[in-house]
């Protein structure tokens, strides 16, 4: 069985190799894109969708804390980069700071209330706050919008001194949300195997032993909440920046479900890289499935099925799998080459 | 000055009552042993004094400092270090981990989220060097699981002592062990007792008489003996009870 705790200390190879991978994917994708039959717009959106799935993942597969509320913060981000912008100022670094900042601050309440709970009391509370965001995205009109939320939000150009670049085109959005998924992604790796993020996991495999270990459990429950939160802020914020707009649906329970699943697929539990996988397979699911039947989402729900029932690992899971098989063949071959001479 | 006390503990679980009017008191650089018969209350006792429950009333000094009713994790800062009698280990995690996250320069590092950790040759050392001294530095990067049930018996108790602790509490240290690993692991409390003041809970009567300094015998949740381990063999109460026929083998 492989978790995400067993290979402590990896060749820098096998580190380096999914960055790179990654590095190369996202700075090529505007040329294949549409050349395999997608859209720009698609690159961005799975961009965003990495950063919300990369940060949610170190809650849920790092920690072990179940979330089913994760959609608020996205929500949340995308309201405050809309208001900032319509009601502050023009500004895409303090649009995007607000985002996460505001969603870490509600991250911040809602954690220190939940961060003493644990298994399904922490999984129910995490719905109902999320919940209670949403509603609150529907109910306070005068700010959010009700139902229809905020329209027409601006794309603030990139501004970086000496340079200012227009962000209305879908490419140049692309190249932002992929930029800022790099660095939440090497950020998010140091973490998880910084000292805090050992913590983080050990708490996740048994919480009574981490506390006579000496370490404050709720502390760094709460801090991985918070830290998630802010992420999902970053992708909301870029998220009404590519919609254009902040809607409720955007913080649903739907969405929350949505990236729970996404993470399971791709195998946030045994992978680093698993959200990747969930995420992508997620977006060209829909969009090549969803091109051939209108049903694509009941496909979809089977296939999550049979995947939770016969590999809970994921993808991820599988790859792993199948590259230790390959491994494994080669060295027997090799040992019976050995033999043989 | 004894450098651990618990006076007049009590505590119940609903109508039941556990622990009733308990009072021990560790002294520095002893080995001291807690016997009793199962059920007696002799790991909630342990729990009481590492902070795992609440006593109903009394009090906890450790090292002058009242410590009764203190989470486990500030009890545990302060020097008092514990094994568990049902494994308590990181099990997904390789066995140089497990003890790395109980040391306590580890511990002071735990809010960096920016530095390494398996790179840190510090670390590994200070760990390895726990390892050494349970005798698993060999299986220092294999899988906390795939040891065998001693070696993992070991392993907790390298945890505890990866903290540095004052004084550790073993909670039947030997329970489910061999002959042979049991007489390794009596060694090894034999060579610990140089470092550490020890208490611990134990059922091999030989085991306990050979290493303690002092036994206390728990029984209905009160401490119903208490000397030396030649004092409690002439203890009429002892030789009365089953207890008794242990200490005689």
């Amino acid at each position: 069985m492989i978790t995400l705790s067993d290979v402590p200390s990896r060749s820098p190879v096998a580190t380096l190799a999914p960055i790179a991978l990654l590095g190369a994917a996202l700075s090529t994708a505007p040329f294949w894109l549409p050349a395999i039959g997608l859209y720009q717009y698609l690159g961005t959106e799975i961009a965003i969708w990495l950063i919300f799935a990369m940060g949610f993942n170190l809650l849920f597969g790092y920690a072990g804390l179940h979330s089913f509320g994760h959609g608020a913060y996205l929500g949340i981000g995308a309201y405050a980069f809309g208001l900032w912008q319509q009601n502050v100022m023009v500004g895409l670094w303090s649009g995007l700071a607000v985002a996460a900042l505001a969603a870490a601050i509600a991250g911040a309440i809602v954690g220190a209330l939940l961060s003493h709970r644990r298994g399904i009391y922490y999984a129910l509370m995490t719905i109902a706050f999320g919940q209670m965001f949403w509603f609150c995205a529907i109910k306070l009109h005068s700010i959010t919008g009700g139902e229809d939320g905020l329209l027409g939000i601006p794309r603030p150009p990139l501004e970086l001194g000496f340079i200012s670049i227009e962000m209305t085109g879908n490419v140049a959005l692309f190249y932002l949300a992929a930029a800022l998924l790099m660095i939440s992604v090497l950020v998010l790796w140091r973490l998880v195997n910084s000292p805090f993020g050992r913590v983080l996991q050990a708490i996740r495999q048994n919480e009574t032993r981490a506390r006579f270990a000496g370490y404050e459990v709720w502390r760094f429950k709460w801090a991985a909440f918070v830290i998630s939160t802010m992420f999902a802020g970053l992708a909301g914020g870029l998220f009404s920046m590519a919609q254009q707009s902040a809607y409720p649906d955007a913080m649903s329970l739907h969405q929350s479900g949505l990236i729970v699943m996404m993470v399971l697929v791709g195998g946030g539990l045994v992978s680093f890289w698993g959200p990747i996988l969930g995420v992508i397979l997620y977006f060209v699911a829909r969009d090549v499935l969803g091109g051939l039947t209108e049903t694509w989402l009941l496909w979809y729900g089977l296939m999550f099925m049979v995947m939770v029932m016969l590999r809970p690992e994921g993808l991820a899971g599988m790859l792993h799998l199948i590259g230790r098989r390959l491994s494994g063949t080669h060295k027997s071959r090799a040992l019976a080459v050995e033999k043989a001479s | 000055m004894s450098l651990f006390e618990a006076r007049n503990i009590h505590k119940r679980f609903g109508a039941r009552v556990v622990l009733e009017n308990i009072s021990l008191s560790f002294e520095e650089g002893r080995v001291s042993g807690v016997m009793g018969p199962n059920g007696a209350g002799k790991t909630t006792c342990f729990h009481v004094l590492t902070g795992q429950h609440k006593p109903d009333r009394g009090e906890v000094v450790f090292d002058g400092r009242p410590i009764t009713g203190l989470p486990p994790q500030r009890i545990a800062t302060m020097g008092v270090s514990r094994s568990f009698q049902i494994m308590n280990l990181f099990d997904d995690s390789v066995v140089i981990e497990n003890v790395m996250l109980a040391l306590p320069e580890f511990r002071e590092r735990r809010s960096r989220i920016l530095s390494a950790v398996f790179s840190d040759a510090g670390l590994t050392e200070a760990a390895t060097q726990v390892l050494e001294q349970v005798g698993l530095a060999a299986k220092a990067w294999e899988k906390a699981t795939s040891l065998s049930y001693g070696e993992r018996r070991a392993l907790e108790i390298g945890v505890a002592l990866a903290a540095r602790p004052r004084i550790l509490f073993l909670d039947e240290p030997t329970s489910g062990l061999g002959s042979d690993a049991i007489r390794n692991l009596a060694r090894l409390v034999g060579r610990l007792r140089e470092q550490v003041t020890i208490v611990m809970i134990e059922h091999d009567m030989r085991f306990l008489f050979e290493l303690a300094d002092r036994i206390s015998v728990i029984h209905w949740g009160q401490v119903i003996a208490e000397g030396t381990p030649r004092e409690l063999q002439s203890n009429r109460w002892i030789r009365r009870s089953a207890l008794g026929e242990l200490a005689d083998a």
